[in-house]
This record gives C-alpha cells, sequence and structure tokens, in this order.
C-alpha cells in the first residue's frame, strides 16, 4: 500500500472539517479526491502532507506516519498546489533546480534533473525565462514539474488545471497520463470530464467525511446513476 | 546545505527586483549629505559627520526590516511557501535563508554610506573597519524584525507597518536629536528599546572609544537573539497550521 489512511480528524474549535477518514491507496494509482468546496478536501491533503496535524487518527505514507515521523513523510512526497506556486522572479531552470536543491540533490543532480524536466514538460525553449512571464498554462506544467523533480513516490495534485484553456488542459492531461503507474498521484479537481479521463479510482467528500469510494464504474453500478455527475450531485445534497 | 539552497533563490529574489534596494540605499546617501550641509549653519554638534554617519546607516537598516519582511509575507501570501512547507526543510533553514542573502545588502549599504561620509570629511581610520563589524551585527537585529513582521503579516501589511517601524525606530534612536536634550520618560522608554543603544554603540566604534561599545552591543545582541527566536518559533506554529 502507497497511503493508509485510519479515522483521520481535523476539528477546529466550531468545526469538523475532516471527520474519521479511512481509506487505502495503492502504489502506482492515480486517485480522485471530489467534493465542493468546504467538503474537507484540501484539509486532507494538508493533513497527509504534513502541513496540518490532525486532531486524532493517522496515515502512513509509503509506511512512515504522518503524526509520529514526517520528515521521512517529506522525503517521499510532493505537492502542486492550487495556486501556481513558482517563484516569479526565477527562471524555469532556476525554480527546478532550486526546489531540487531543498530536497537534497548537489548541484550537478539538481542540473541534470532539471534538464530531463525540462525536456519532458516541453518547456527547454524558455529555460531561461523568468517564471512570472510564462502563460498560466506553461506555469501549471512548471509547477507540476517542480513537485516532480524530488522524485517523489507521492504527489498532490491540487486543482491542476484549473483556470486553464482547453488546449493547455489537455495538453497536461498527456503529462499527467503519462506518470500514471509510476507514482501514486492524488487529484483534487471540480472537474467532472478531467476524472473520468485520468483516475482510476473516485473518492467523494462531503461535510468532511467519505461518501463513496471505488471506481467510475463502482459507482455508477452503486448508485444506480448513469453519469459522474448524476453521482456526484445525489451524494453531495 | 538546505537553507543555503533557499538563500541562494532568497538573494535571486531581492536583487531582481532592484527598485526597493536602491530606494535603501539612495535616501540614506541623499540625507547625510542633506544633514552635512544643514550641519554648517548649526551651533551644536548633533549632525557632524562623525556623530550623523552611524545614526543614518542605522536608519538605512530599517530598509533591510521591509526587505526581509516583505519577502517572508509576499512567500506567505503566495502558495510557494506552502509548497515549500511541505519540503524536508527546518523553521531554521528558512529563518537561516532568509537572513543571510541581507547581511550583503545590509553590508552594501554601510560600505556607501561610508565612502559617502568620507567625501563629505569622514577621515578614515582602522575605526571605520571595527564600525563595519559592530554595524553588521546590528543588522542582524533589524532583519529579525523583518522576518518576525513577514511571519504575521502580508507583504502588503508589512508595507503599512514599515512606515510606523522606520518613524518610532528613527524617533527613539537618537540620530535625530539628542535624548538627553528631552530625557524623562521619552529618553528611558528609547533606552529600553534597542534603537538608541545601536546607535550609540556604532558612535562609539567609530570614534574608538571600544570599551564603551559593550554594553550598548550586548543590548543590541539579546534583542536581535530574541527576536530570531520569536521569529523562529512564530514560523514553526505557522508550518504547523496553527
Amino acid at each position: 500500500m502507497s497511503i493508509v489512511v485510519k479515522n483521520l480528524t481535523k476539528t477546529y474549535t466550531e468545526s469538523k472539517a475532516v471527520g474519521h477518514l479511512s481509506l487505502t491507496i495503492e502504489q502506482g494509482e492515480f486517485f480522485a479526491l471530489l467534493g465542493q468546496n468546504g467538503a474537507g478536501k484540501t484539509t486532507t491533503i494538508k493533513m497527509l502532507s504534513c502541513l496540518l496535524p490532525p486532531t486524532s487518527g493517522d496515515a502512513w505514507m509509503v509506511g512512515d506516519s504522518i503524526v509520529t515521523n514526517p520528515a521521512a513523510v517529506k522525503q517521499n512526497i510532493n505537492l502542486s498546489p492550487q495556486e501556481t506556486a513558482v517563484a516569479p522572479n526565477l527562471s524555469v531552470k532556476e525554480n527546478l533546480e532550486f526546489i531540487a536543491s531543498i530536497y537534497g540533490y548537489n548541484q550537478r543532480e539538481a542540473k541534470h534533473k532539471s534538464e530531463e524536466l525540462m525536456d519532458r514538460f516541453g518547456l527547454t525553449e524558455r529555460a531561461r525565462s523568468k517564471a512570472k512571464t510564462l502563460s498560466g498554462g506553461l506555469q501549471r506544467r512548471l509547477s507540476i514539474a517542480m513537485a516532480l523533480i524530488s522524485e517523489p513516490k507521492i504527489i498532490f495534485l491540487d486543482e491542476p488545471t484549473i483556470g486553464l484553456d482547453i488546449r493547455a488542459r489537455r495538453d497536461l492531461w498527456e503529462i499527467l497520463l503519462a506518470l500514471k503507474g509510476k507514482i501514486t498521484i492524488i487529484l483534487t479537481t471540480h472537474y467532472l470530464e478531467e476524472v473520468e479521463a485520468l483516475a482510476d479510482r473516485v473518492g467523494i467528500m462531503h461535510g468532511g467525511t467519505l461518501h463513496a469510494l471505488g471506481t467510475v464504474e463502482e459507482l455508477k453500478v452503486n448508485t444506480g446513476k448513469s453519469s459522474l455527475e448524476e453521482i456526484f450531485l445525489a451524494l453531495t445534497e | 546545505m538546505k537553507s543555503i539552497a533557499f538563500a541562494s533563490r532568497n538573494r535571486k529574489e531581492i536583487l531582481r527586483d532592484p527598485l526597493t534596494l536602491l530606494f535603501g540605499m539612495g535616501l540614506p546617501v541623499v540625507m547625510l549629505s542633506l544633514f552635512s550641509l544643514m550641519q554648517k549653519n548649526m551651533p551644536v554638534t548633533l549632525f557632524q559627520i562623525e556623530n550623523i554617519t552611524p545614526g543614518i546607516i542605522v536608519f538605512s537598516f530599517s530598509f533591510i526590516t521591509l526587505f526581509s519582511g516583505m519577502l517572508v509575507g509576499k512567500d506567505r501570501s503566495s502558495s510557494f511557501l506552502m509548497r515549500i512547507f511541505a519540503s524536508p526543510m527546518s523553521a531554521s533553514d528558512y529563518m537561516i535563508g532568509y537572513a543571510l542573502p541581507l547581511l550583503p545588502v545590509a553590508a552594501l549599504q554601510i560600505v556607501v554610506c561610508l565612502i559617502t561620509a568620507s567625501f563629505l570629511g569622514l577621515s578614515m581610520s582602522i575605526h571605520i573597519l571595527v564600525t563595519t563589524i559592530v554595524l553588521l551585527m546590528m543588522a542582524m537585529l533589524y532583519i529579525g524584525f523583518g522576518l518576525l513582521l513577514g511571519t504575521y503579516f502580508t507583504d502588503k501589511q508589512v508595507g503599512g507597518i514599515f512606515a510606523i517601524f522606520v518613524n518610532l525606530s528613527a524617533w527613539l534612536s537618537g540620530t535625530w536629536f539628542a535624548l538627553d536634550m528631552i530625557g524623562g520618560a521619552f529618553q528611558s522608554i528609547a533606552y529600553v528599546l534597542p534603537f538608541a543603544h545601536a546607535v550609540d554603540a556604532a558612535r562609539y566604534a567609530l570614534a574608538g572609544e571600544y570599551s564603551k561599545v559593550v554594553v550598548p552591543f550586548i543590548w543590541v545582541a539579546g534583542y536581535a537573539v530574541f527576536i530570531f527566536a520569536i521569529a523562529v518559533m512564530s514560523f514553526k506554529k505557522k508550518m504547523r497550521g496553527q
């Protein structure tokens, strides 16, 4: 198992953001986490990536606990946040090399890895361009490349295609499809067609709890609905 | 090594936004020249080049507070910091990474002001070297203030708070007027805070009165350690999403 989550809970003074979440995700699985705004998706991702301590429960990322061994967890994961998180005044190459170096790679390794990823993500021509001068689509590509440069075993993609035009979104889908099976991917998105195109399994959260878990086909059979949209609307009422 | 990599990124971010940097260098030079001119028509020696130079240099460090505060605040208000919070860096790595690239900026401010002062009549001696070292230590205090502000406020809020900070630190530093001229509670408060001690330490170092440097230096060093400790603890809390 790549991820094992047991009774993961996050409560604030006045509300419960995530309640008793339990699930397992296989190594190399492309898992989509769906839910309306405020459903608890981002809180879940923040807890799993050690950005937020759980109130109770635990999760094991490639065997390491997020509660007792966050340092080991951080070495095995990476994330691409919802907003494009790049250093604006650094070039594409510098952004990539910077992330590689804070994960412990030396200068030569960081250079080699950044060249490899720029090639894979079609960013080589813009290697020397400052990140702030890239289009939205290219910034998202860079953001995901930055998340991959540390060779994580698990990657979190928080709404990676939000605000992109159709072509940029399709280009990004191709990149994500190429990663399938190689690393464990946790995707949050509001685009249901994206889930159908990319994900192996889907989890639907509502009010901080997991309301459904399975492949799109399994969910259709279990709910008697004919599309993911209908399933989503029925489970999040 | 992680902190060095982070410092390298921060150095590039600061140097590639040269407008504020130029302002932080240019304004002290202009002020130094103006006060030097004013001194020619004044009966007291407050603005004599030996007195005003250390004060103006300490004043110029307020801009270091602005640079460091804005850098941290800007990172915090974007998702960039979320990305690197998920990395294996520690709170100390962040603080060292933010602080290190600002020391050369402070050194540059000191050198530019001292060169300007030499053109305005400051005599060059070995004391200049000691003063530079003392001032670099003073700069750490101002970097610490910036890190603390950036930990709690966004870059836009830091800009507003800087306006209060720069006035407060300047008025209470004894640069624009002698604090014993006002005396009373004002002077007492000024000497509880570190700004007047910073100016005193630099003035004594420039005058070669090294034995007098010790006490104000300890005041400022104590404050710097205290402010850095609070900044690291606060940053740790922010990293844990609290």
